[in-house]
């Protein structure tokens, strides 16, 4: 048995350690809002928070997270989280949606680390995660906004 | 028509609407778990009584006021229930902030069923407004009533009807009860729709009501359905598309593996599927391992060994062959100006096989339960699927009940829902439920792909160097032969039937002295894979050789690109246009192609190794056009021959523009899936199957490569258009010609490689 923190919570598993993080999120503790895109970190739908750092859960074994934080886009509630959440809504980023949940949990990566980035900063921080709908702009605009505290 | 319903039980679209307000709700199963959508429904409709007034299936409104609004397309990122429901709730007079939306299920009563080619705003534009003005007339009457004063002094807005210096709120009207009056399809098309200048909502900003939740991680895709006591599955695809046998199943390494449970080899009478497996575990990762454990001995099909170089070579052949394909075009003496001809000018221009790679990879839950087929999953095209599952399952499209979620990428894909089939299979054979979910490479695999494509342009110069014909030649795998033969067109000259989707964009709003087009069908391609409509479909490859070509004709006749174009955008003849959609015709597309000149400020110098290029498009040709410009400015290492695509300008006009959130996002989006297409996506066929299957090779734009954008609507009170895949066909061929303006080469291969 495998414990660790989701969201604040004290969460177990019985899964085997070697079994990708994304599905016992999904699937076992039944948070959603985390996706499945490529299934080899290349995308970054799956990408969360390991003790605040983002990471790609689609490959992360769960093994590797025991005793540690785990949080989701269910569970992003930091300051910088909840106003990229915000001017995610006022600029209306998402078109199909389904990569958002990992934009936001690398755009809070970013700002958490690096408050002030410079576009070029936005972009390469956010160039591992793929948008197919390519809403690049917007997700550009809105953490350019929550950066400017516009939001 | 439906007139009222009285006294029934809170329906769960109503419930829906009292208690999530303006928003849009998917996926009952996942909020209530443990419950499918149908106990889910029933326990909520033990809630007591309520009159609703529903004078059409498109909407109700409740007693206290809400308006539910029914979508029947499909939500994948256009905000395409938001814009519809504005459309009805304009005309109705609705308050905004009273509405919500449900997508619906594939019950018969919402007509047939499909979402794509950029129609749905165009489609139901006409349906959603009678639908709001058969009820905005029967409130007004009775609130008119209510007030004691002539209906024909009433007004209908922000969900009161007023008159006489007082107003009714349509919440006090339905109280009332009453609301009876039925309308027949006549009365409905008699009814007056507002004047543009009287609208309130219809292009107004609004905040899409699915935006939301795909900011917070709630909204709920296919994916993320569950139904109690379900088994996962994942595929094992064959080697060929077609003609693929298991000899043989060895799945000893896969027993201990924790969760396994069985590989169940498909047997699918309508025989679309051939010698498929599926590996079913307790959990995805455990299936997925399986999946990798197993070892399937196929006999493969006949089309095993077959590469990209034979799709091109076979498609050369056919555009080369004179008498080949089915006419589409055929104005003038196009064959008296080639015997005529001093010079003759060929280019042959091709595209890569391309992925849709929806994000959100195919998946389908499916339960069998009280004698019905429920199946779970996102789809654009019901009407398409539901045919097909029932030639599978040999039970009848009654009795099969598709379920509606947010899609996580259509672009085409979902167009097909397939990958239903396997499921439903399994779970029938396994007797629980199946949820069948493709990992990356299978998904890929079983793409339907963007055939590859080649296209041969053959223009006559006389021999005073004038331009006196063109000839076009295209040759591709037909989605729509394989997958909906029903909607092939008849040849011009009756001979022949062609597939629409994959010539559109050919029968061009240009004036020409003579254009012949013929459509042809790649053989070897449409026998190798099933081939798909990828988000602009013909046009997306189309516009590609046509607008490229234009260039070279400019070049050769020393006329400028912008000049060429305007000068033969003339609306003479077949390009005056007409109502309703393309009132205008080529004029409209001329003021666009000036306006993006104009603010491009085309013509400019530029330093070396830039360039500008320029290309128009007219979305879906002539039944629905959309009227595009682009302008690229390209930058190319001499060195390096990397070439960066600095900015792009679009003007739009697609008439009237219902939301002007929404559509800018699908210009946006679109610009940059046409941008990816030209220099970063494409793949290969090797040995049969598409050679990238992950994002590992497959490369599709990343933020890093976005450039400038400045995208701009025309003012317009026209007939709405299409819009979500106009915007992408004039960007390719719009930085093929920068980068001829930058470098002096003509490229004609998408991918663009220098």
């Amino acid at each position: 048995m495998i414990e660790f923190t989701l969201n604040g919570r004290t969460v177990t598993s019985e899964s085997p350690s070697d079994t990708p993080l994304l599905w016992v999120i999904r699937d076992e503790l039944k948070l959603k809002g985390t996706k499945f895109g490529c299934g080899i970190a290349q995308c970054g739908a799956c990408s969360i928070h390991v003790d605040g750092e983002v990471a790609r859960s689609c490959v992360l074994p769960l093994g590797g997270v025991e005793g540690r934080s785990v949080t989701t886009i269910e569970g992003l509630e930091t300051p910088a989280g909840k106003a990229l959440q915000s001017a995610w809504e006022k600029l209306q980023v998402p078109q199909c949606g389904y990569c958002q949940s990992g934009q936001l949990m690398a755009a809070a990566d970013l700002l958490s680390r690096n408050p002030k980035p410079s576009d070029e900063q936005i972009a390469e921080h956010m160039n591992g995660n793929l948008c197919r709908c390519m809403a690049y702009a917007r997700i550009h605009k809105a953490i350019r906004a929550v950066a400017d505290g516009e939001v | 028509m439906v007139a009222a319903k009285k006294n029934l039980p809170i329906s769960r679209r109503t419930f829906i609407a009292g208690t999530a307000g303006a928003g849009a709700v998917m996926g009952l199963g996942v909020l209530l778990p443990g419950c499918t959508r149908e106990e889910a429904a029933t326990e909520m409709a033990a809630s007591g009584p309520a009159t609703a007034f529903a004078p059409t299936v498109w909407f109700e409104l409740a007693p206290d006021g809400r308006v539910h609004i029914n979508i029947a397309k499909a939500e994948m990122g256009q905000h395409v229930g938001t814009a519809l429901a504005r459309i009805l709730a304009d005309e109705l007079g609705a308050d905004w902030n009273t509405v919500s939306i449900t997508y619906v299920d594939s019950d018969p009563k919402w007509g047939y069923m499909v979402t794509g080619g950029s129609w749905s705003v165009s489609t139901t534009f006409e349906q959603f407004s009678r639908a709001g003005a058969a009820g905005r007339t029967v409130l007004v009457d009775a609130g008119a009533a209510l007030l004691g004063v002539d209906a024909a002094d009433c007004t209908a807005a922000d969900g009161a009807v007023s008159g006489g210096g007082r107003s009714v709120p349509f919440a006090e009207i339905v109280a009332a009860g009453g609301l009876d009056r039925a309308f027949s399809d006549e009365e409905l098309a008699a009814l007056p729709i507002k004047a543009p200048s009287d609208r309130d909502l219809i292009g107004k900003p609004v905040t899409s009501l699915d935006v939301a939740a795909k900011s917070r991680g709630t909204a709920v895709y296919g994916l993320d359905v569950e139904l109690p006591g379900m088994v996962y599955a994942h595929p094992l695809v064959p080697p060929t598309r077609y003609g693929s046998r298991i000899r043989s199943v060895d799945d000893s390494a896969a027993k201990d593996i924790p969760g396994y449970r069985q590989t169940l080899a498909l047997t699918d009478p309508s025989e679309l599927f051939q010698g498929w497996a599926v590996v079913v575990a307790d959990s995805f990762p455990a299936a997925m391992r399986a999946a990798e454990a197993v070892v399937v001995d196929w006999e493969a099909g006949p089309t095993a060994s077959v590469s990209e170089a034979d799709l091109l070579a076979e498609g050369q052949a056919l555009v080369d062959a004179r008498d080949t394909g089915v006419l589409v075009v055929d104005d003038g003496d196009v064959a008296g100006a080639r015997a005529g001809a001093a010079k003759v000018h060929t280019a042959t221009y091709r595209t890569s096989t391309a992925l849709h790679f929806t994000l959100e990879p195919q998946n389908a839950l499916v339960e069998f339960r009280d004698g019905k087929c429920h199946v779970h999953a996102g789809n654009q095209w019901q009407s398409l699927i539901l045919p097909a599952l029932a030639k599978a399952l040999e039970m009848p499209e009654s009795d099969i009940v598709l379920h509606q979620y947010y899609l996580g990428g259509g672009f085409g894909r979902r167009l097909f829902g397939d990958q239903m089939i396997p499921a439903a299979l399994a779970a029938r054979e396994l007797g629980k439920p199946v949820k069948l979910v493709f990992s990356r490479p299978a998904d890929s695999r079983f793409d339907c792909v963007r055939s590859a494509t080649v296209a041969r342009l053959d223009a006559s110069f006389d021999a005073a160097g004038k331009l006196t014909g063109v000839e076009h030649a295209a040759a591709a795998g037909w989605p729509t032969l394989a997958m909906a033969p029903g909607f092939l067109a008849d040849g011009v000259d009756g001979n022949g039937k062609f597939d629409t989707f994959s010539i559109s964009g050919a029968d061009h709003w240009y004036t020409l002295p003579t254009h012949r087009v013929r459509a042809i069908n790649n053989t070897l391609a449409q026998e190798t894979f099933l081939p798909g409509w990828l988000r602009a479909v013909g046009p997306g490859w189309i516009g590609w050789s046509v607008e490229s070509f234009n260039d070279e004709v400019a070049g050769i006749l020393g006329e400028d690109p912008v000049a060429f174009r305007l000068a033969r955008l003339d609306g003479a003849g077949k390009n005056a246009g007409g109502p309703p959609k393309a009132v205008g015709g080529a004029k409209r597309l001329a003021a666009v192609l000036e306006d993006v000149a104009e603010r491009s400020n085309w013509g400019r110098e530029l330093p070396a190794n830039e360039g500008m290029g320029v290309a128009v498009s007219h979305g879906q040709e002539r039944g629905m056009p959309t009227w595009t410009a682009c302008v690229a400015h390209v930058a190319v290492d001499p060195a390096s021959k990397k070439i960066t695509v600095k900015k792009i300008w679009q003007t739009i006009d697609c008439g009237t523009v219902v939301d002007p959130n929404g559509a800018m996002a699908q210009a946006e989006g679109a610009t940059l899936w046409g941008l990816s297409l030209a220099l970063h996506e494409g793949t290969a066929f090797e040995n049969g199957q598409v050679r990238d299957t992950n994002l590992d090779t497959y490369t599709p734009l990343r933020m890093l490569d976005v450039p400038e954008l400045d995208l701009k609507f025309m003012e317009s009170t026209e007939f709405p258009t299409g819009l979500g895949e106009p915007p992408l066909i004039a960007v390719p061929p719009a930085i093929g010609n920068a980068v001829y303006a930058a470098t002096g080469k003509r490229v004609r291969d998408l991918p663009i490689r220098l």
